[in-house]
């Protein structure tokens, strides 16, 4: 059946978790669309022929709606819109909210490529290796004009904003290659935002992460006396610190707890800050992206609003290397596990 | 088609006798000079002048779209290049929103029928309706010389921080859609005021036509989003020039507060789009059917509840963009409402053919059309709103087909139905009903030809405003094509047979259909002060069919 409806309405293949529970939806929504507009379509066409005008100055009843049918009209679309709207708003529930295991990638759009680096180091352009089920968090940005990241096979969809981090999750279910389409209109070239996802099987990601890690210790051998010694892989984190000490992160932030003219990055993400207007939040990717772009959009209690903005002055990977070595400072007790990739040897 | 004359079916308007037309010549007579129709302040004048600018505006949007299509032929170049391809489709939206269906209904027909379906002389402020009409041009050619030089290829939304970055001309296109924005306030403003003030003794409020419901949501749309775009557009385009910094992230901007500000207005923009052809279709089947309208307060509030949601739903077109999960789930809930006030009028329309009189005339067969675009674009909207099936098709063809099927499907339905409807009102000549009948199944059979493809492209994963696509989506999008040729087609018979019967037509009767629409209790063309001698008295709702004999209870099911 399900084969069959995927034919029918020119689906693609089902490749994720998310996939098979939009289908469903989507099948269902269509039978009511289709039934419903067949129902109507035939009364129509039933009353057409069965009234059509006998003479010229034909007269006809007065006839007006009892409450009773008034109120059917009502509530029969109502009855299945909100049927529709819990489905979907649970499922979308479900695609927006990443699991807490999940592997992080970083996405960046950029005109005219997709760029994906995995914490552990830089990846390259237009093809993102994931396992199969596992499920793999996507922080997805843009370093010009809004992109959108798609994988019609996953049935996911998610907006790549400059500025800002947005993220969308999936879980892919089968090995196989999978297309990366752009569908926000990025300019000359937007139909040619191609990329692909590379789904490997377990055993697959194992053999090729370790090929990852080979070559990054044939890069070293030289450099090396040891090699029995594991070299510590480049990690975006250990960027990041770079950065945020060359751009003078530290002047007001500890990383050991102790506050200092702003916030202390020890345990940062993940933390529920209260703010100055009364609300409190969770710092988030999203929330550390902002106050280096905009310090003054949510202050945290007992703060002076003195950063000035980094907007301009750090770029995407900057950013996000930023957060990431930010995310390495949280207590071990608010993630159960740390995100895992491959390690690469970095793209410099 | 045999019109008959039925003078005794007009209670109030007696045609007047021969003699009596000398000293009241229609209003197409009256004067003859270029200067009387281009300052004229009679609103049937300037609705006939909106009629034939829009019928341009609609020639130059559709000729852009049949070279997009064409273009999509083949899945790598085909005929022109990317920057131009991009640029036709950018080109193609802004004329055909813009300047056709935001203005197409209320300008022509609005302008025309509002008056006389309230009894009144002219709309409330003559001179700002000339104005309006001025604007709209003044838009128009701003818009169209940016066109020219340079073009645009933002896409009708002229999302930021593309539309602040490119280096096509944006700011003069979108400084033409400024100035036509207030062409929209004026009307708008005018109806409001008109149907407040100039309705004839008689007319209460729920015995006004359903097509002056339509129009007074639509105005209240008009005046209240509007400004909105306005100010966006001006925005944008100081953005461009003097780097304002508000949409650009680089200076601190929010690119996504700017798709809050477009879609306030642009999602009413859709409403001011189908709430007239809403309002046509209920005096279409009415008319028809020769039946009064089955729950006319039902559809005539339903007109206001579209109107009012409308104003909160603009957020479901931003499932994807990073808004919160809790603003995606209150959007969604909101837009269903939509499709629930929508829902109520199809019911209701299909009630009215209940033991009516269906007389099968191309209006009625472009009512037919409308009815089916309206249920399956309706349900497609709503099947959007469910925020999980949005993500997969969000930005794809499945959009493109949605929107035509609803806002473009049932606005030149309606559209069509309108000039036929009215054409010997506006014109006092019959059209050839047999080809009415046949460019009416050539158009709708084409629309679906040309749009249910889209939707399976957006089933596939096809995304919208591509220029090459993935070889697998080419049979879908030859399928497509090949629709909008026979609806390229229908259309050209259409206005081949209009304007032979505009010069070579039967003389029409002074009501040709024998409704009881208000607008034909005077003559056909009307006369410049819309009524010979003593007004029409109103002492029955519009299309109200019943026998005097055997009046009896309203008969309720």
């Amino acid at each position: 059946m399900n084969e069959l409806l995927n034919k029918l309405l020119f689906l693609p293949e089902q490749a994720s978790t998310f996939a098979e529970r939009v289908d469903n939806l989507h099948y269902f929504v269509v039978s009511v669309t289709m039934l419903s507009s067949f129902v109507t379509g035939t009364a129509a066409l039933y009353f057409f022929f069965r009234y059509r005008r006998r003479s010229d100055h034909q007269t006809t009843e007065y006839v007006i709606p009892s409450v009773k049918t008034e109120f059917l009209f009502v509530s029969l679309p109502l009855v299945f819109f909100l049927a529709w709207f819990v489905i979907g708003f649970r499922d979308f529930v479900f695609v927006q909210t990443p699991p807490k295991n999940a592997m992080d990638v970083y996405v960046m759009g950029k005109q005219w490529m997709w760029k994906f680096s995995y914490p552990e180091g830089p990846n390259g352009v237009n093809v993102l290796h994931v396992p199969a089920n596992r499920p793999v968090r996507l922080l997805i940005t843009s370093r010009d004009v809004l992109h959108s990241f798609f994988v019609p096979a996953f049935r996911i969809k998610m907006d790549a904003v400059p500025g800002r981090y947005t993220q969308t999750w999936f879980e892919a279910t089968k090995p196989g290659t999978y297309q990366i389409l752009c569908t926000e209109y990025c300019g000359l070239s937007h139909s040619k935002m191609l990329g692909e996802v590379v789904v490997l099987s377990e055993e697959e990601w194992d053999a090729w992460a370790k090929e990852q890690r080979k070559g990054s210790l044939q890069n070293r051998q030289d450099a090396l006396a040891d090699l029995s010694l594991e070299p510590e892989p480049a990690r975006m984190a250990d960027q990041g610190q770079k950065v945020a000490a060359e751009v003078g992160c530290f002047k007001c932030h500890t990383v050991n707890g102790e506050p200092h003219i702003g916030p202390t990055f020890q345990g940062m993400y993940g933390r529920t800050e209260t703010l100055q207007d009364g609300t409190s939040l969770r710092v988030d990717e999203a929330y550390i992206t902002q106050s280096m772009m905009d310090p003054g959009a949510h202050l945290v209690t007992g703060f002076p609003n003195v950063m000035p903005t980094f907007q301009g002055k750090l770029t995407g990977p900057q950013t996000a290397a930023i957060v990431e070595y930010i995310k390495t400072l949280r207590t071990p007790d608010i993630r159960t596990g740390a995100s895992q990739g491959p390690v690469y040897e970095p793209i410099q | 088609m045999s019109p008959s004359s039925s003078a005794e079916a007009v209670p109030g308007a007696v045609p007047a006798p021969d003699e009596h037309h000398e000293h009241h010549p229609s209003y197409l007579v009256d004067g003859t000079t270029v200067k009387s129709w281009l300052l004229t302040l009679d609103h049937k004048r300037i609705g006939v002048m909106y009629l034939i600018w829009v019928l341009l505006f609609f020639l130059i949007g559709g000729t852009y779209a049949l070279v997009v299509r064409l273009e999509l032929l083949t899945p790598g170049p085909t005929i022109i290049d990317a920057m131009t391809y991009n640029r036709a489709f950018t080109m193609h939206g802004v004329v055909m929103i813009f300047l056709f269906m935001i203005p197409a209904i209320p300008g022509a027909f609005g302008n025309f029928m509002l008056p006389l379906m309230l009894g009144a002389k002219d709309v409330a402020f003559p001179r700002l309706n000339l104005l309006s009409l001025y604007l709209l041009l003044i838009g128009a050619v701003i818009a169209i010389w940016g066109m020219i030089n340079g073009g645009m290829d933002t896409g009708w939304t002229f999302y930021t921080p593309y539309s602040t970055h490119t280096t096509t001309t944006v700011a003069p296109i979108l400084f033409g859609a400024f100035i036509i924005g207030f062409s929209s306030i004026a009307t708008g403003l005018n109806f409001i005021v008109t149907t407040h003030t100039m309705r004839a003794p008689g007319i209460t409020w729920f015995k006004m036509p359903l097509f002056v419901w339509a129009m007074y949501a639509t105005a209240c749309i008009q005046v209240l989003a509007t400004p909105v775009l306005g100010l966006v557009l001006l925005l944008v385009v100081g953005e461009q020039l003097f780097h304002f910094g508000i949409f650009d992230p680089a200076r601190g901007g929010d690119p996504v507060l700017f798709q809050h500000l477009f879609w306030f207005y642009s999602h009413p923009a859709v409403y001011i789009m189908v709430l007239p052809s809403f309002g046509v279709m209920s005096e279409i089947v009415a008319a028809f059917s020769r039946k009064n309208i089955f729950g006319y307060r039902a559809v005539a509030f339903s007109s206001l509840g579209i109107a009012f949601v409308g104003f909160f739903a603009w957020g479901h077109h931003m499932f994807v963009s990073g808004q919160s999960t809790f603003n995606a789930g209150v959007f969604a809930v909101l837009t269903m409402l939509v499709g629930v006030f929508t829902a109520i009028k199809v019911f209701n329309w299909v009630g009215t053919v209940y033991k009516g009189a269906v007389d099968f005339k191309t209006p009625f067969a472009y009512f037919c059309g409308f009815l089916y675009f309206t249920v399956f674009g309706g349900m497609t909207g709503v099947a959007f709103a469910t925020a999980s099936l949005d993500v997969p098709w969000h930005d794809t063809y499945f959009v493109v087909a949605h929107f035509h099927f609803i806002m473009v499907g049932a606005t030149i339905m309606a559209f069509m139905a309108a000039i036929h409807y009215w054409f010997p009102k506006m014109f006092g000549k019959m059209y050839h009903e047999g080809w009415g009948l046949v460019s009416a199944a050539l158009i709708i059979l084409g629309f679906n030809a040309t749009f249910i493809p889209q939707f399976l492209l957006g089933n596939a994963g096809m995304p919208r405003r591509y220029y090459e696509y993935p070889e697998r989506f080419q049979t879908l999008n030859v399928a497509s094509t090949a629709g909008a040729s026979l609806l390229a087609l229908g259309f050209i018979v259409s206005a081949i047979y209009l304007v032979y019967a505009l010069v070579y037509g039967e003389k029409a009767a002074a009501n040709p259909w024998n409704s009881k629409g208000y607008e034909w209790l005077t003559e056909s063309p009307p006369p410049t002060h819309n009524f010979v001698g003593p007004q029409p008295i109103y002492t029955e709702e519009p299309h109200f069919y019943v026998d005097p004999q055997k009046a009896e209870e309203p008969h309720a099911v």
